[in-house]
C-alpha cells in the first residue's frame, strides 16, 4: 500500500527531521550518558528515526492500533493469598541493605 | 566416550531407558566437551558442572529403581541467559547482572527441571537479546563452530553453538525477532519460535513483552517436539499464556506433506540473494515432489516490518530496562553496553509525550495491518515457506558500526513475531563462503522457514520432519 | 478574599481490603510487618516476573464506581506508567490511562441547606509502590525501601474541579470514606494510610468560570483537618501571590504538620512524561450490561438512601439518622433490634435513644439481648420506690414461712417471694430491684 496520506505522513517527517534531545531522553530514561556516547548515539539515531518514517507509506487513517496480540480478555485470577518469599531471599541481591531495608542515598524531598 | 555431537535427544533416550549408557557418562561427557570448547567458542556464560552432575546422579537412581520418568530425563540441556534459574547466575550476558542470582526458577525451568532434564548451563547471547549475531555480549561474541571467523547469529547465539558443538543436546532460547530461527539457520540446526503465548514467559527476562516467543534448538525436528510437548501450555503466572490444550507433537510427525498447500510470499524473494534463493527453492522443489502444491501468495505488507517492529519493540524494551535500576539486585545503568543504551533512548523517545501517535501508535496501526497478511495469506495455504536471513553468516565485525545495517537483517523474521504466529527454522543446506581460503570450508549453513497459523507447530513440525528426513543436512557436523 | 474564587479537585487513593496484593499472591495486609516479609518476584520487580490481576480488586472498583454514579466502561485495560523512583520497583507502575474502569459520575454534597453535586471524572485501579524511610547509618542519612506494600491494589478517585472551599473538600471527602465503608472494600483509614487526599488547588476571578491555567497539588496530607487547614493555607498563599500580580507555579507541594505550612517538593518525575502505554503483559477486560445491572443490584443501600429510608420508616430526628447512619454496622444492627423489638412493643425511637445514649458494643450485645436491657430498664420504670416497698412489705408479712425457708439457705423460696411481689404489682418491675429490696427487709 503505498498511498501517501497526508494526516499521517507529515507527522513523522516533521518529526524525524528534528534533531533527538538526546539530554533530554537520557534523563527520562534515568541513563547516564557519556559526551561520547551521546554524540554517537545522537548520529546512529537519527538514521534509525529516519528509516522509520517509512510508515508514512502505510494508509493507516482507518486502521485500529491492534488489540491485545494473544486476542484473549479477561485473564485475572481469585483473590487468594500464598506464602510470600522469606525476606533473606528478598534482599539476596540487593547492594546494601539495613534492618531488612534495601539502603540508597538519601533522598531529599523538600526543597 | 560418547558422540554426543551426533547424538539427538530421541537416541540418548532409549539408551538411557535401555540401560546402554547412564546420564552421569553422559553428562560428564557433554561437560568435559563443554569446558573443552567453551574457551574458544564462547557458548557459555556458565557451566553447571556440580548441579549438572548431582540432576545426573539422581536420575540414574530413578531409573535403577525402574521409576518411569518423562522423556528428557537425564538428557543434558542448555538454557540461554535470560531463563531464571533458581541459584544459578543469571546474566542475560550483561554487566548489569554479572553476578545477579535468581531466587525462583522460570516456569519452563521448572518443567524442564522436573521432567529432570539435566542443566548443563547458560548459555551466551547478545546482552538483553539485542542483537542477530552475538557481538553485542558483554562477556565477549560466540563463534560459528562452521566457521569461527563468522558469528553463528543472534541473540541465541550461545545456544545455537552449544547444540551445534556437541556439549548439550538441546537449547532454549527466546525469538522476539528472530532470535532463534536465525542463530539456528547460521548454526544448520532445528529452531522453533512457537505461537505467542504457547509457552510461558514467567520468569525469563523480558525483553519485549508482546513479541517475545520462548523456543528451543536442537538437532533434529523430532527432538524439537519432544522438548515442545514439556515446555508449552498454560501457566497461572503468565496472563498472556495460551490455555489451549497442547498437542502431542511428536505423534503423527510422519504424516508427511501430501496435498499440503505451501505458500511462498513474493516479497520474501524479490531481491533475494541468488545463493540463498537457490537453496530455498531447492527445499520448495524437495516438498513439491513428495506431493505439497506450491502456491505463490503475498504478503503486501511485509516491507514495513523492520521499522513497526523497531518501534514497538525498543519501546517495550525501554520500559522494561527500568527495573534495572542497581537498586534490589544488580549493577547501576551506566554498566548496560551500546545498543542496551540504544535502544532505551530510541524507545523512550519514540514513547515520549508528542511523538507516541506518530511512531509507537502508528507502529501499532501497521501491526494489525502484517497480523491481518498472515491471516488472509493462510486461507489460501496451510503454510508458508521462505528464507530466514537475506544473507549466509557474516563475518565477526562487519556489521558493528552501523546498527541500522544490523535491524536491516531482521527483515524476513520479525514480521511473524509482530503477527505471533509460529515458524520453525529447518537447515536446508550449504554455501561455500565467497573467497575464503581455508581449507576447511565445508560451506555455510542456510536455513528455511515454515510458518503456519497460531498454534499450529503440529504442522510445522511434519512440514520440517518430511523436509529433514528426505534431506538430512542434520548430519553434516562442524569441524571442532 | 472576595476577588478570587477556589478550585479544587480531589484526588483520593484509597487502598484495598482485598486478601492478596493487585498482581501477585502476596498477602496485602501488610500493616505492622517486618520490612521486606510480605514480598515475591513480582512486587519486588525481579527480572522475568509477571503481574496477573486480582479479580476482586477489579469487582471492588467496579462497585465504588456504580456507587459513584459512574458510567461502567464496557472494555478496560491497564496501562504503563513509566517514571523513576526508588519506591517504584519495576520502574514503572501497572496504572489506567484512557480506558478506567468507571468513568464520568457525580457525589451529591451537604453544603449548608442545599445539596451540590459535585462530578466524578474517573475510578481507576493501580498498585501502590513501595514505603520510603529515612534514617542514619554510619554516620551517613540513607533512604531506606519496604516494599511490603508495593502492589497493594490502590483505587484512585478523580473528582471535577468542582469544590469550592476546604469545607466543601472535607465534606466531600467524609462522604466518600463513608460510601467506601460501607461498600466493605477497604478501611479507608487516613493515618493508617489506606485513604490518601491530594488536592488540587486553583484561584481564579470570581466570577470566571474558565478552569484556571495552573494547579498547585498537595501531598502529605494524612488527617481531614490537615486537609482542611492546608488548603486554607494554601489558598491564601496564592490568593497573595496572584495580587501581586504573578501567577502562582504549577508544582507539587508538601504540607509541613511541624510548621502549619505548604513546601514545594522537588519533582519526581521530569516534567510529567509518564509516556503511557498498553500493559503487553496484561489482557484487557471486557464487561457486559448484564454484568453491570448484576453489580449494581447487589450493591448494598448506600448511606443517603438508607438515610432516606430511616426518616421515612422511623420517623427519627436527623442528628438520630447521622449517627446511626455512619456505620453500616449499627444501621444494620439497629434494623434487627427494630424488629427484635417490634413483637415486644419496643419502639424504634427507644432502641435509638439506647444505642445513641449507651454506646453498647454491638459486636457482643446481640439484637435480642439490647431489646431485653431495655424492657427491663422500661420496667423500673413503671412502678415507684414507695409502691414498691410497700407491696414488698405485706409480701414478707403475708409469706412467713418462706421467709424461714430462705433464712435457712433456701435459695427458691426467694424465688417465690419475688414471683409474689411481681403478681401483687401487676404492673412492669424490675425483678433484680425486687429481689435487693426483699434480701435487704430480710436482714433486718
Amino acid at each position: 500500500m503505498k498511498k501517501k496520506s497526508k494526516s499521517d505522513s507529515s507527522l513523522i517527517t516533521h518529526y524525524s527531521s528534528r534533531k533527538i534531545d538526546i539530554d533530554y531522553v537520557a534523563r527520562l530514561a534515568n541513563l547516564p550518558l557519556t559526551k561520547e556516547e551521546k554524540k554517537t548515539f545522537e548520529k546512529q539515531l537519527k538514521e534509525v528515526l529516519n528509516y522509520f518514517s517509512k510508515l508514512n507509506e502505510v494508509d493507516t487513517r482507518k486502521i485500529e492500533p491492534i488489540d491485545h496480540i494473544t486476542g484473549l480478555v479477561n485473564i485475572a485470577r481469585e483473590d487468594k493469598a500464598a506464602p510470600s518469599i522469606t525476606q533473606k531471599d528478598a534482599l539476596a541481591n540487593a547492594p546494601k541493605t539495613h534492618n531488612g531495608f534495601f539502603e540508597v542515598d538519601a533522598i531529599f524531598e523538600e526543597q | 566416550m560418547i558422540d554426543t555431537c551426533n547424538l539427538t535427544i530421541k537416541d540418548a533416550a532409549s539408551l538411557l531407558a535401555s540401560k546402554k549408557i547412564k546420564a552421569q557418562e553422559l553428562a560428564e561427557a557433554v561437560l568435559a566437551r563443554s569446558e573443552k570448547l567453551n574457551k574458544k567458542l564462547n557458548c557459555y556464560v556458565t557451566i553447571c558442572s556440580e548441579i549438572a552432575l548431582k540432576q545426573a546422579k539422581l536420575v540414574d537412581t530413578l531409573l535403577a529403581s525402574n521409576q518411569k520418568l518423562g522423556p528428557l530425563a537425564g538428557i543434558p540441556i542448555a538454557l540461554k541467559d535470560l531463563f531464571s534459574t533458581k541459584g544459578i547466575r543469571t546474566t542475560a550476558a550483561s554487566k548489569v547482572l554479572e553476578n545477579y542470582v535468581p531466587v525462583y526458577d522460570a516456569t519452563v525451568v521448572s518443567r524442564l527441571k522436573d521432567n529432570h532434564a539435566i542443566i548443563v548451563g547458560k548459555t551466551n547471547q547478545d546482552a538483553w537479546a539485542h542483537g542477530a549475531s552475538g557481538e553485542n555480549s558483554d562477556f565477549g561474541p560466540t563463534l560459528n563452530p562452521y566457521e569461527q571467523s563468522r558469528v553463528p547469529g543472534g541473540s541465541s547465539s550461545g545456544s545455537a553453538v552449544a547444540v551445534a558443538s556437541g556439549t548439550c543436546l538441546a537449547a532454549t532460547g527466546t525469538d522476539t525477532g528472530g532470535s532463534i530461527r536465525q542463530p539456528s539457520s547460521f548454526c544448520n540446526l532445528v529452531g522453533l519460535k512457537p505461537t505467542y503465548g504457547r509457552v510461558s514467559r514467567y520468569g525469563i527476562i523480558a525483553m519485549a513483552s508482546s513479541l517475545d516467543s520462548i523456543g528451543h534448538i536442537t538437532k533434529t525436528v523430532y527432538d524439537n517436539a519432544l522438548i515442545l510437548n514439556v515446555t508449552a501450555g498454560q501457566d497461572n503466572f503468565d496472563s498472556t499464556a495460551s490455555a489451549k490444550p497442547v498437542d502431542d507433537y511428536t505423534q503423527n510427525i510422519e504424516k508427511g506433506v501430501k496435498g499440503l498447500k505451501i505458500g511462498l510470499p513474493k516479497e520474501y524473494f524479490d531481491g533475494l540473494d541468488p545463493n540463498i534463493r537457490k537453496l530455498i527453492i531447492s527445499a520448495v522443489k524437495t516438498l513439491e515432489k513428495m506431493g505439497a502444491i506450491v502456491i505463490d501468495v503475498s504478503l503486501p505488507h511485509t516491507r514495513y516490518g523492520v521499522a513497526t517492529y523497531y518501534i514497538i519493540q525498543t519501546s517495550e524494551v525501554s520500559s522494561n530496562l527500568a527495573r534495572y535500576d542497581g537498586i534490589r539486585f544488580g549493577n547501576p545503568r551506566e554498566k548496560f553496553g551500546a545498543e542496551a543504551k540504544r535502544r532505551i533512548i530510541l524507545g523512550t523517545y519514540a514513547l515520549s509525550a508528542g511523538y507516541y501517535d506518530a511512531y509507537y501508535l502508528k507502529a501499532m496501526k501497521v501491526r494489525r495491518l502484517i497480523k491481518d497478511d498472515f491471516i488472509n495469506a493462510f486461507k489460501k495455504v496451510d503454510a508458508l515457506i521462505c528464507p530466514v536471513s537475506p544473507t549466509l553468516p557474516f563475518k565477526l565485525g562487519e556489521k558493528n558500526n552501523n546498527p541500522l545495517a544490523m535491524y536491516l537483517s531482521d527483515i524476513f523474521t520479525v514480521n511473524a513475531n509482530l503477527a505471533g504466529v509460529p515458524s520453525l527454522n529447518v537447515p536446508c543446506g550449504f554455501i561455500s563462503s565467497p573467497r575464503e581460503t581455508s581449507s576447511l570450508i565445508n560451506g555455510l549453513p542456510v536455513g528455511i522457514q515454515v510458518i503456519g497459523p497460531y498454534f499450529s507447530e503440529k504442522l510445522l513440525y511434519q512440514v520440517g520432519y518430511a523436509y529433514e528426513q528426505e534431506t538430512k543436512w542434520y548430519k553434516r557436523k562442524p569441524e571442532l | 478574599m472576595n476577588n478570587f474564587e477556589t478550585v479544587i479537585g480531589l484526588e483520593i487513593h484509597i487502598e484495598l481490603s482485598t486478601g492478596s496484593k493487585m498482581f501477585c499472591t502476596c498477602s496485602a495486609d501488610y500493616f505492622g510487618a517486618k520490612p521486606n516479609t510480605h514480598t515475591c518476584p513480582i512486587c519486588l520487580g525481579l527480572p522475568g516476573a509477571l503481574p496477573k490481576a486480582n479479580r476482586l480488586a477489579i469487582e471492588y472498583t467496579l462497585k465504588l464506581g456504580m456507587a459513584l454514579n459512574c458510567q461502567g466502561q464496557l472494555s478496560s485495560k491497564f496501562d504503563r506508567k513509566n517514571y523513576f523512583y526508588p519506591d517504584l520497583c519495576k520502574g514503572y507502575q501497572i496504572s489506567q490511562y484512557d480506558k478506567p474502569f468507571s468513568q464520568k459520575g457525580y457525589l451529591e454534597i451537604k453544603t449548608g441547606e442545599t445539596t451540590k453535586r459535585i462530578g466524578i471524572t474517573r475510578t481507576h485501579l493501580e498498585e501502590d509502590t513501595g514505603k520510603l524511610s529515612h534514617a542514619v547509618v554510619n554516620d551517613q542519612r540513607v533512604t531506606l525501601i519496604d516494599f511490603n506494600r508495593s502492589g497493594v491494589p490502590l483505587m484512585e478517585v478523580v473528582s471535577e474541579p468542582d469544590l469550592n472551599s476546604a469545607s466543601e473538600a472535607k465534606v466531600y471527602s467524609q462522604k466518600l470514606q463513608q460510601i467506601v465503608r460501607y461498600l466493605k472494600i477497604s478501611d479507608a483509614d487516613m493515618e493508617k494510610g489506606s485513604m490518601r487526599i491530594e488536592p488540587n488547588i486553583s484561584l481564579r476571578k470570581m466570577g470566571d468560570k474558565s478552569i484556571p491555567h495552573y494547579k498547585v497539588e498537595l501531598k502529605n496530607i494524612n488527617s481531614f483537618k490537615f486537609a482542611e487547614k492546608a488548603i486554607n493555607y494554601e489558598v491564601e498563599r496564592q490568593e497573595k501571590i496572584l495580587e501581586s500580580g504573578k501567577i502562582p507555579d504549577q508544582e507539587t507541594r508538601g504540607w509541613d504538620e511541624k510548621n502549619n505550612r505548604t513546601v514545594s517538593q522537588r519533582s519526581k518525575e521530569l516534567a510529567h512524561d509518564y509516556r503511557y502505554f498498553p500493559e503487553p503483559d496484561l489482557v484487557p477486560f471486557v464487561f457486559n450490561k448484564n454484568y453491570f445491572l448484576k453489580l449494581k443490584n447487589d450493591l448494598p443501600e448506600l448511606p443517603d438512601e438508607k438515610r432516606s429510608r430511616f426518616k421515612k420508616d422511623y420517623q427519627l430526628t436527623d442528628y438520630d439518622i447521622e449517627i446511626l447512619a455512619r456505620e453500616k454496622d449499627l444501621a444494620d444492627y439497629f434494623e434487627e433490634a427494630v424488629k427484635v423489638g417490634s413483637k415486644h412493643a419496643v419502639t424504634p425511637k427507644q432502641i435509638a435513644n439506647t444505642i445513641i445514649n449507651q454506646k453498647p458494643n454491638i459486636a457482643t450485645v446481640m439484637p435480642a439481648k439490647l431489646i431485653q436491657k431495655i424492657i427491663s430498664q422500661t420496667k423500673t420504670s413503671t412502678v415507684g420506690q414507695e409502691e414498691l416497698e410497700q407491696i414488698v412489705d405485706q409480701v414478707l408479712l403475708e409469706n412467713l414461712k418462706a421467709v424461714e425457708d430462705y433464712k435457712e439457705g433456701k435459695e427458691n423460696a426467694l424465688m417465690f417471694l419475688i414471683g409474689q411481689v411481681v403478681r401483687k404489682l401487676a404492673k412492669k418491675s424490675d425483678p433484680t430491684l425486687i429481689q435487693k429490696l426483699l434480701i435487704e427487709k430480710i436482714k433486718t
